[in-house]
């Protein structure tokens, strides 16, 4: 029998049912979600910041990191718990632990990450307890990096193509950014003279970000070309222009406070960009056939299927 | 635990009919999904949804007209089910995937973890939903609605290991007989999702129907997806410590 083409897009060779998607787009919404990952990781780098002020006692950086983180966690799950299908419900994520679901991991993850920063803020704002309020603060900088990091996880573990192969430079790209956002908070929210860490934060994450996104792009070929596309694309390349714009400035700015807040704002902008194009890319990657079929296509010409060994 | 139970969906004897659609949508009262003039074939359905619990998908092709009633595969390894974080996902005695819609937050995870875009929520009560290969009419000893009102027997409900036997037996016949198209699709148990509690006999790549071809449940890759994870925290707490420590 003859291989019927006639259903296929031109320029890949591959088919589908009338160009419809196989798998269901992420139905996570803008912009509650890529602003909980931005959230998320802002308040996580930042208890990690917290935690190493604390351990060589700059006190000044340290309230900021404190707060800073503090104040992303508590948004952050706001946001969460609004994109849920029902809000009401959101404590049964609480109702069981599941490691083989991200999501489980990361509930658990940000309410611990909540509690230790809430003890820790509140301590400094009410001078309450100061003992306890310093060991949240340390404490919330392994509970920080597991923040930063989970929610890469939590796109990758799913079959979105451009997440799912993304699983190697995805929590690099993720952690780079978090720490360039609590890199430009903290900054701005400390006297220049302390400063000095959370610049150099802001610098190496913003470094970090950019060139853990252009690896995933380049490895990734075909299933990378959702980052490169579209609007995904024009938020991607926003956000490496703001993200190194900014750590340029941040390393320039010198004494002066307006080229500081405008550094911390590229770089708080390139952060929030990579997030909404992180999202759109996954959208666009699961809407188009192609990044579903081709990869998997291949696999099975190639005589390699794929099989869940040991299970 | 009960036997494991499933479909065989033989689309070569598939007349289109939509009888499985209605019969779904009647038992398990399932609000209608839309009226949409596709303009593609004699597919008004679409795609399986929240409210789609069986799609007949009609490939036309010159000299010949594909049908196939698709539905949710109660995998072996099942993503949508791994990745639920409240449980609201959970494996039956009969060793299919069901959904507890009391317990379900919506937190649509499972929406994007299911390799074959089955499982999807419904806006209005913010809930998941999918097939769920009849869970009450199982327990009451009858046999799914979609299979009972299938005229053709094209949706064979039993035994799975009867099924897989019954289904090798029917494409060696259909080779026989000279459609050496035909062929199994997710029969095997040593595919990327452990082999599917509802599995299909195609007459065609599976992606010409839709179908994923040579789908993968997510989470056999998630320990490596944690260990790049975690050397990505070491790498933050390292960045961290870097930038306080030789400053001052
Ligand atoms: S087909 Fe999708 S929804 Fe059905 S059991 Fe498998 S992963 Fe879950
Ligand atoms: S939407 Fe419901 S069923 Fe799906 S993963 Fe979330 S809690 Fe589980």
């Amino acid at each position: 029998m003859p291989r019927r083409r006639d259903e296929m897009v031109p320029d890949a060779e591959f088919r589908s049912y009338y160009g419809q998607p196989v798998i269901k787009q992420p139905i996570w919404h803008e912009p509650h979600m890529p602003t909980y990952l931005y959230l998320g990781g802002l308040s996580g780098a930042a208890g990690a910041m917290a935690a190493a002020a604390r351990l060589t006692g700059r006190d000044r950086l340290e309230l900021a990191a404190r707060m800073t983180a503090f104040a992303g966690a508590s948004a952050g799950a706001a946001f969460l718990v609004a994109e849920l299908g029902r809000p009401m419900r959101f404590l049964n994520m609480l109702r069981v632990f599941k490691l083989t679901s991200p999501m489980s991991v990361g509930s658990w993850t940000l309410a611990a990450h909540s509690g230790l920063t809430g003890v820790a803020a509140g301590s400094a704002v009410t001078g309450l307890l100061p003992l306890a309020g310093d060991a949240a603060s340390v404490a919330s900088g392994l509970s920080g990096v597991a923040m930063a990091t989970y929610t890469a996880v939590l796109l990758a573990d799913t079959a979105v193509p451009a997440w799912h192969e993304g699983m190697r430079e995805l929590p690099f790209l993720f952690s780079g950014s978090a720490l360039a956002s609590a890199g430009a908070a903290v900054m701005l929210t400390t006297p220049r003279a302390q400063a000095g860490p959370a610049r150099a934060a802001a610098a190496a994450g913003a470094v970090a970000e950019v060139v853990a996104g252009g690896l995933m792009e380049r490895r990734l070929g075909l299933v990378g070309e959702p980052y490169r596309k579209g609007r995904a694309g024009r938020l991607m390349r926003a956000s490496r222009v703001l993200t190194l714009g900014g750590a340029l400035l941040a390393t320039v700015a010198g004494r002066s406070r307006a080229l500081t807040a405008l550094s911390g704002l590229a770089i708080t902008a390139g952060a929030l960009c990579t997030r909404f194009g992180v999202l759109e890319a996954g959208r666009a990657s699961a809407k188009d056939p192609r990044y579903t079929v081709v990869p998997q296509r291949d696999r099975l010409d190639a005589g390699r299927p794929a099989s869940v060994p040991g299970r | 635990m009960a036997e494991r139970v499933g479909f065989f969906t033989d689309t070569s004897i598939c007349i289109g009919c939509k009888a499985c659609e209605v019969a779904c949508k009647e038992w398990n009262n399932v609000p209608d999904d839309g009226f949409v003039f596709r303009a593609t074939s004699y597919d008004n359905t679409g795609a399986l949804g929240a409210s789609t619990w069986r799609h007949v998908a009609f490939v036309e092709q010159d000299g010949r007209w594909l049908m196939s009633s698709d539905v949710c595969k109660h995998c072996t390894h099942a993503a949508c089910l791994d990745v639920c974080p409240t449980g609201a996902l959970f494996r039956t005695e009969f060793d299919t995937v069901v959904v507890q819609s009391d317990v379900c937050n919506g937190c649509g995870y499972c929406v994007p973890a299911c390799p074959y875009g089955v499982i999807d929520r419904r806006e209005d009560d913010g809930r998941a939903w999918k097939c769920t290969l009849c869970y009450d009419r199982l327990r009451g000893g009858m046999e799914p609605a979609c299979a009972k009102a299938c005229p053709t027997k094209s949706i064979q409900f039993g035994p799975l290991d009867e099924l897989r036997q019954r289904a090798e037996e029917r494409v060696e016949r259909l080779h026989a007989e000279g459609t050496t198209e035909a062929r199994l699709y997710g029969a095997n148990p040593d595919n990327g999702v452990g082999g599917t509690g509802a599995f299909f006999l195609l007459l065609d790549e599976p992606e010409t129907y839709g179908l994923p071809p040579d789908p993968v449940v997510t989470t056999r890759d998630l320990p490596a997806m944690w260990r790049w994870a975690g050397g990505a925290a070491l790498a933050l707490a390292a960045g961290v410590a870097a930038c306080f420590l030789g400053r001052r």
